[in-house]
């Protein structure tokens, strides 16, 4: 039992390296963005790496805690929700490198005023993986706090879909070719697409919870 | 030999006992991969045993009081209708316990015996039958109450709960075995107590008398149905509570443990008489219906929907069994008894001897209408009875009249007591006053008892009343014990 005890609390810490993982992409993308659009491409692509080691640490943690859910038979009613919750949390990070590696290989020219809207869309976007962590971790340790958090992750999510809007109608106002619109579009839903991502995890977070309830 | 065969169908009961119930403790915990068969099969075989031998007791000497069956072989055959009741009752998917049948086979046996049936140990046991899913029904509730308040206000990471549920269904299917072994020995083992073939035994410092020996090996009967079957009865019939959650799973065994070890606890009964409040009576209930009762409880306080067919089906199984049960016991009593001519069961004659009519006088219990019964020979309680209930006796004095008038050769054989005699139960003073009397004989167990009290006045029946009431059923179990071995 006590060797089960220590395993578990194992366990809990390498869950919350993996959220703090997620939260650190989050911040490393918005960082890179920044230094993307500012034209500062040396320090672009020191956090390109720097996101890269991140979500590969995270697919090893993940990959770890699975594995450690099923050798332990850990939480056998609910480990179908943490797994997914996991999962879908993993794609923030995938999604961050993604993104960014988009921007590596494509070096996309970005008119002034897109920029300024792609660096106002990354506040939302941030905020709303900011948000989902005290979502995820109250859904680990204080199922009561869980929604205190879990509505920012909502209206973050409105938020960054509004402003995407917005951009995009900016993109297609503009006098370059459609090529151009069409790539510039994309980056921008894939910004926008981060902020969805932690609305699933916070909607799959919000029934496994409902479950967990006694 | 053939004492010990006598003994197969309460064994066979128990195992039967263990290979279904274990799925009541642990089923929830083992079904969830929460705990492993093998330490779930552990930990119940030693509690069940533990709580069969040091608990056992005051279930028993209300299945007693119900009917004594007083031949082996009677004994034999009413637990074998109960168990091939409660064998067709689970085929029949009626959610059905040892209990129920037990009691139906101990009536159909005073019936085919002519003895008369305690309506109030009748009645109490029917209505602790109602009740005892009520109970648990309330305690679920509670339990989940605070459970709930708890994970509320506490912040407990699920990994952490998990564990903690892990060591919660541990200690309460612990607990859950001890109480299902205290309150259930008795269906199995109860029947043979009046007419056990054990001497008192002593291993080291450890003496068993012959009802610890009984209960001994009946829990070993259910360990051996715990180990050898419930993995598969877990695994099929045990679903029903996997669907909780852990949590409530615990808050569910939890509740049906309560109420099984509350329906069996002497230690709790002399708490409450202590207190001056009214004592639960020591009944043994089922786990079953108990289980089902927390999940209809707990299934109440979430909103849930309550399977009110289930419910149906316990009420169904609350009047099948019994009957079933008595009107096997009764047939096979009969064949038993003239087609092999075995004896199942010993007269037990009623007579108004002028020493009857004396102490009926002193009591308050005779009326002229009874002279014409005087000197007479009643082969049976219920003969006896009827002619009480035609001489204008009013019902309320027969119980007493009964007991004046239970005839019975009772010859003190001192070097016989000593044989059986285990002083954890009997203690010195005590056997002493009985070995002082050695060699007298009485026709009466009241004159038994009154020459006893003469020798010391620890033998004396003290006035029926809520704090009397374990020192009398104590004293009645000794006395009990005496007579298996003095009457002729």
């Amino acid at each position: 039992m006590h060797l089960l005890f220590r395993k578990t609390d194992e366990l809990i810490q390498k869950i919350d390296q993996f959220i703090n993982l997620t939260r650190e992409a989050s911040l490393h993308f918005q960082k890179a963005l920044f230094f993307f659009l500012d034209g500062r491409l040396g320090e672009f692509e020191e956090r390109l790496s720097i996101i890269t080691r991140a979500e590969s640490d995270a697919d090893a943690l993940k990959k770890d805690i699975e594995s450690r859910l099923y050798a332990q038979t850990l939480i056998p009613e609910s480990r179908g929700d943490v797994l997914q919750i996991l999962e879908t949390m993993d794609k923030i990070t995938n999604s961050t490198k993604y993104i960014m590696k988009g921007f590596s290989i494509e070096c996309p020219e970005i008119p002034e005023n897109i920029a300024a809207g792609m660096k106002e869309l990354s506040v939302p976007v941030d905020k709303a993986v900011e948000s989902l962590v005290p979502t995820v971790r109250a859904y680990f340790e204080n199922i009561g706090a869980l929604k205190d958090s879990m509505h920012l992750v909502k209206f973050y999510e409105r938020e960054a879909d509004s402003l995407s809007e917005k951009i995009k109608r900016d993109i297609f106002a503009l006098d370059v070719y459609l090529s151009n619109k069409l790539q510039l579009k994309d980056f921008v839903s894939s910004i926008d697409s981060l902020a969805d991502v932690a609305l699933n995890v916070a909607d799959h977070v919000n029934i496994a919870a409902v479950k967990l309830i006694v | 030999m053939i004492s010990l065969f006598f003994l197969t169908s309460g064994l066979f009961l128990g195992w039967s006992l263990g290979a279904n119930n274990t799925a009541n403790v642990f089923g929830s915990a083992v079904g969830s991969g929460m705990v492993r068969f093998k330490t779930a099969a552990a930990i119940t075989s030693i509690f069940v045993i533990i709580g069969s031998v040091l608990s056992g007791d005051g279930t028993g000497s209300t299945l007693e009081s119900l009917g004594s069956v007083n031949q082996l072989a009677g004994a034999f055959i009413v637990a074998m209708a109960a168990a091939v009741s409660v064998y067709w009752m689970t085929r029949a998917d009626i959610p059905v316990s040892i209990t129920q049948s037990i009691v139906g086979s101990i009536v159909g046996w005073n019936i085919f015996s002519g003895t008369v049936t305690d309506l109030s140990s009748l009645a109490k046991i029917l209505l602790s039958w109602l009740f005892s899913p009520i109970l648990a029904a309330a305690l679920s509730i509670i339990i989940y109450k605070m459970a709930k308040f708890i994970l509320t206000h506490m912040s407990i990471h699920i990994l952490k709960l998990d564990y903690y549920n892990r060591i919660g269904f541990i200690i309460v299917g612990a607990f859950g075995a001890y109480a299902l072994g205290a309150n259930n020995i008795a269906g199995v083992m109860g029947v043979f107590i009046p007419s056990s073939p054990f001497a008192s035994l002593k291993i080291g410092s450890i003496t068993l008398s012959p009802t610890d020996q009984l209960f001994l090996i009946g829990g070993l009967s259910i360990a051996a149905g715990v180990i050898s079957y419930s993995g598969k009865v877990i695994k099929t019939v045990g679903k029903g509570i996997t669907e909780l959650t852990p949590v409530g799973g615990l808050v569910v065994v939890s509740a049906s443990s309560l109420v099984l070890f509350i329906f069996a606890s002497e230690g709790l009964e002399s708490l409450l008489i202590g207190a001056g409040l009214p004592s639960i009576p020591l009944v043994p209930v089922s786990s079953s219906q108990a289980i089902v009762g927390a999940i209809v409880g707990l299934a109440l306080i979430k909103g849930g929907r309550v399977n009110y067919r289930l419910v149906g089906k316990i009420g169904l199984g609350w009047i099948i069994t019994p009957i079933f049960a008595g009107i096997f016991a009764f047939i096979s009593l009969f064949v038993l008894q003239n087609v092999f001519s075995q004896n199942v069961y010993r007269q037990v004659r009623f007579m108004i001897s002028p020493d009857t009519v004396q102490k009926l006088e002193a009591e308050g219990l005779y009326s002229k209408g009874m002279d014409s019964l005087n000197s007479i020979v009643f082969k049976n309680g219920v003969s006896f009875k009827e002619a009480l209930g035609a001489a204008g006796v009013p019902e309320n004095k027969t119980a007493g009249i009964m007991y004046f008038s239970e005839f019975l050769d009772i010859r003190v054989n001192g070097a016989e007591l000593k044989k059986k005699l285990n002083p954890e139960f009997l203690r010195n003073e005590m056997a002493e006053a009985v070995i002082a009397l050695d060699g007298k004989t009485f026709q009466y167990k009241w004159q038994f008892e009154e020459a006893l009290a003469e020798q010391d006045p620890i033998w004396k029946i003290k006035p029926e009343s809520q704090a009397n009431k374990n020192y009398n059923r104590n004293l009645r179990a000794k006395l009990t014990f005496l007579y298996g071995i003095f009457s002729q």
